[in-house]
């Protein structure tokens, strides 16, 4: 496996063990094998590989919060930031319990981008007037509460264009 | 009058206990007050949205109660949340009420390090 700018070369099998594993990571490597027309062992060997390059870096479950009952509100943070300190209050960001996404974007302005979990409104605006805002270089934030869900969907293969195209080529042929 | 009690109302905070001034849940303007001093300046800076929001949420009584541990001007403060001023009267009576407050701790600050007998 050679790597490339912090990237694993993968090729047309790799990809297509990647989706058939996000489409279902209890499925056996039999079951894959048989699916993609390649030998059991093939699978395994592939995905010990990817397992220990850091490809595949977990195998997790999706929980629908709702049906647990939890009754958490999510808001969406947008933090602007002085270019300068922004790194930094993104990283003291991502050790809150509360944050479950972090990410920086450049528009006109340096931003950071953060998902939040919290019980209620008033624990929300306690958690970011007391631990977000006091973090110097924070300049200022809006936050949107989230209010409907119409979609949410982890990256896959599947939906990188290029790995789609691949991927769809190959079980056509 | 007690030196010690005016010097600790009067201290400068450290930035986590500065007060931050939020338009609305989560909505931060930028503004945050890191004493009475700085309070009293922020009351004519900061936009009516932002007062209005915290006066009426108590977290102006809340930060003079706990934070400078002013209970006489946080009560002050809640007698200014149970009236239904217009915006600009509101600023003006906020600051009549806070600045007043600052001012008769540092002129009492000020005698007591004059006469430290009073």
């Amino acid at each position: 496996m050679k790597f490339k700018n912090n990237t694993v070369a993968l090729d047309s099998t790799d990809f297509r063990i990647l989706n058939a594993l996000q489409d279902n990571a209890r499925q056996t490597y039999t079951s894959i094998g048989k699916s993609l027309g390649i030998a059991h062992s093939t699978v395994y060997d592939r995905i010990k590989r990817m397992e220990r390059h850091g490809v595949i870096k977990e195998y997790t479950a999706i929980i629908d919060a709702e049906k647990t009952g939890a009754k958490n509100i999510i808001a969406i943070m947008t933090i602007f930031t002085d270019p300068k300190e922004s790194d930094k209050v993104a990283k003291k960001l991502c050790k809150a319990p509360q944050i479950l996404e972090v990410y920086t974007s450049l528009s006109e302005e340096l931003l950071i981008i953060a998902k939040v979990v919290a019980e209620n409104q008033e624990s929300l605006h306690e958690f970011i007037a007391s631990s977000v805002a006091p973090l110097p270089g924070v300049l200022r934030i809006r936050t949107s509460m989230i209010t409907k869900k119409f979609k949410e969907t982890p990256f896959s293969i599947a939906n990188n264009p290029k790995q789609l195209t691949f991927i769809k080529e190959k079980s056509n042929k | 009058m007690n030196k010690k009690m005016n010097s600790r109302i009067l201290r400068t905070l450290p930035r986590e206990k500065a007060f931050y001034f939020f338009t609305s849940i989560g909505n931060y303007t930028g503004e945050s007050a890191v004493s009475l001093k700085e309070f009293v300046e922020k009351i004519n800076e900061v936009n009516m949205k932002s007062l209005n929001f915290h006066l009426y949420r108590g977290d102006f009584q809340k930060w003079m109660a706990e934070v400078l541990q002013d209970k006489e001007l946080a009560e002050e403060l809640g007698k200014l949340q149970k009236t239904s001023l217009s915006e600009d009267s509101l600023r003006n009576q906020l600051y009549a009420v806070v600045s007043r407050r600052y001012n008769e701790l540092t002129s009492q600050l000020g005698s007591l390090r004059k006469n430290p007998s009073i």
